[in-house]
């Protein structure tokens, strides 16, 4: 018997509301583990299929399982404890630029607390602890007390990687994590999140552009055209004349 | 080879839009000032009368100021709480007007609607009504003074969210917090320094309304201005007005200074 897969895409469609096609008959696994990564042109969907994972988006048909369980019922407080065990890492970062380093970081630990701590602050001495930590493992314990806005972009990357880490993610998601970076930082930011799928066992799932950063992080690359697989090998078969058809037109 | 620049429509090369607009503006202008029978020969025949008041101000009863402390401070007292209190509801409004927050059109269209309506009630009348509730005194001004800020703050509030970044906010959905938790972490940082100083901003602006409203028998110093002025003593007058314009310049320099700090 096979293991059951951390996600899984079954016949999954999104068209917008304006009729544009975001998904197409997506099918495919993801196991336990496995540090993915989607490329595509612009406009292939490829954040629109990030997004259907922590229901940022909503599918128009199809099914997504994550361990498991479908998710499309999920309301309130369940979707909110899906979202919780799914960490997301954005292109722009998404920090609150005149708050904390401390302050962005402890925001992602929220869902574990009712709404009167959260808005008071009230985070245990643990979390504290636990903040500190994180900021610890992206080489940023330093910054804790520095406003977000006094941060290079790589920096502010990787607070937001930290912040993630509060969640306890068992997934996470990142959306061209690195297209804001210059090319030293965004070695960094791709060793990171390597280390955390390698030592903490996260599914990583990153968007990327570059073909080449495909190769070196992924186990397995998908690729999306107009919203459709167009490939999806894992890392062993995928060679470069293989790779550039999902850059071919049609 | 050329660089082809692209030929300016005879509409910009002519200015048509900018001279078309001044025209129609210095029509409307006249045209209003026929209707509603604004005379200006008349303004600047009765400046002597006004020269004369003038003259009769020049001369302020020092002695009056210790009697006027105290409704200063009253005044100013209105206004600090009146503001507070209006600017404390206006968040919750501001909130769900905001387009960028609120999706649900009819209940943003039903929020700014309200806001609308109590921005059209003049302060004077407000202060008419409270005044008839509650009596001469304080109170009334407080709360004209309260629906008049909540009134004008939540425009400008709801104005500042629109403008803010949304992607922390996504990043705070994406957590899994709810949206209580949200607007608190992603929301109010980005927003509180403007709010401050909008706050700030109307403050002035209710310490000088304030003084007005007495007038009708709000409280403060206003009633005192009303009383010199039907006793004809213009000496006094002179002292309240000076007075006021003191108390409201050191507010205008605090707040600019606050301001300046905080943007
Ligand atoms: N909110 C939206 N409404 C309508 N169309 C959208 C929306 N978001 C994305 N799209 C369209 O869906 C397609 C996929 O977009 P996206 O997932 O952002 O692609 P990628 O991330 O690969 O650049 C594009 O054609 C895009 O224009
Ligand atoms: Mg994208």
């Amino acid at each position: 018997m096979e293991a059951t897969p951390m996600i899984s895409f079954k016949h999954v469609n999104k068209i917008y509301d304006n009729g544009t096609v975001g998904l197409k008959d997506i099918n495919f696994d993801i196991p336990h583990g496995e540090f993915l990564v989607v490329v595509g042109l612009s406009g292939a969907g490829k954040s629109t299929l990030l997004r259907t994972i922590n229901r940022m988006h909503e599918i128009t048909s199809g099914e997504i399982r994550i361990e498991d369980e479908a998710i499309s019922q999920y309301k309130g407080r369940s979707l909110r404890l899906l979202r919780r065990k799914i960490g997301m890492i954005f292109q722009n970062f998404n920090l609150v630029k005149r708050s904390s380093v401390a302050k962005n970081v402890l925001s992602g630990r929220v869902s574990y607390y009712p709404t009167w701590k959260s808005i008071l602050g009230l985070f245990s001495a643990d979390d504290r602890q636990k903040a500190v930590q994180s900021l610890h493992r992206v080489n940023l314990a330093e910054k804790l007390y520095a406003r977000a806005d006094e941060l290079s972009g790589g920096q502010q990357q990787r607070v937001a990687i930290a912040r993630t880490l509060m969640q306890d993610p068992k997934i996470i998601l990142a959306d061209e994590p690195i297209a804001s970076l210059d090319p030293l930082t965004t070695k960094t930011v791709m060793d990171i999140l390597k280390r955390l799928n390698r030592e903490d066992g996260i599914t990583v799932i990153v968007n990327l552009h570059s073909v080449a950063l495909a190769r070196e992080y992924a186990d397995r690359i998908v690729g999306l055209r107009a919203g459709e697989v167009v490939y999806d090998e894992p890392i062993a078969k995928v060679t470069e004349a293989n790779l550039n058809q999902v850059y071919q037109a049609g | 080879m050329m660089t082809q620049v692209p030929r300016r429509p005879w509409t910009q090369r002519w200015h048509v839009k900018p001279i078309g607009w001044t025209v129609l503006m210095v029509g409307l202008l006249i045209a209003s000032s026929r209707m509603t029978g604004v005379d200006v020969a008349m303004f600047f025949g009765n400046l002597g009368q006004f020269t004369e008041l003038l003259v009769r101000m020049s001369q302020p009863a020092w002695d009056y100021l210790p009697v006027i402390l105290n409704p200063l401070y009253e005044t100013i007292q209105m206004a600090i709480l009146g503001t507070t209190i209006g600017a404390v509801f206006a968040v919750p409004f501001a909130v769900l007007a905001a387009s960028n927050l609120v999706h649900n059109r009819w209940l943003r269209g039903g929020i700014r609607l309200i806001l609308d309506l109590v921005r059209t009630l003049p302060d004077l009348l407000l202060a008419a009504i409270f005044v008839a509730i509650f009596g001469i005194g304080s109170t009334a001004g407080v709360v004209t003074l309260a629906i008049f800020s909540f009134g004008m703050v939540s425009k400008l509030f709801y104005e500042v969210i629109e403008t803010i970044d949304m992607g922390p906010l996504e990043a705070m959905e994406s957590v899994g917090a709810n949206p209580l938790v949200i607007i608190w972490y992603a929301v109010l940082p980005q927003i509180l320094n403007q709010f401050v100083s909008y706050f700030l901003y109307t403050l002035e602006i209710n310490v000088r309304a304030s003084t007005v409203l007495g007038y009708l028998g709000a409280g403060g110093i206003g009633v005192f201005l009303q009383r010199s002025l039907n006793e004809f003593n213009y000496s006094q007058t002179a002292v309240i007005i000076l007075a006021t314009l003191v108390v409201v310049m050191v507010i205008d320099g605090i707040s600019n200074h606050l301001r300046r700090v905080l943007l």
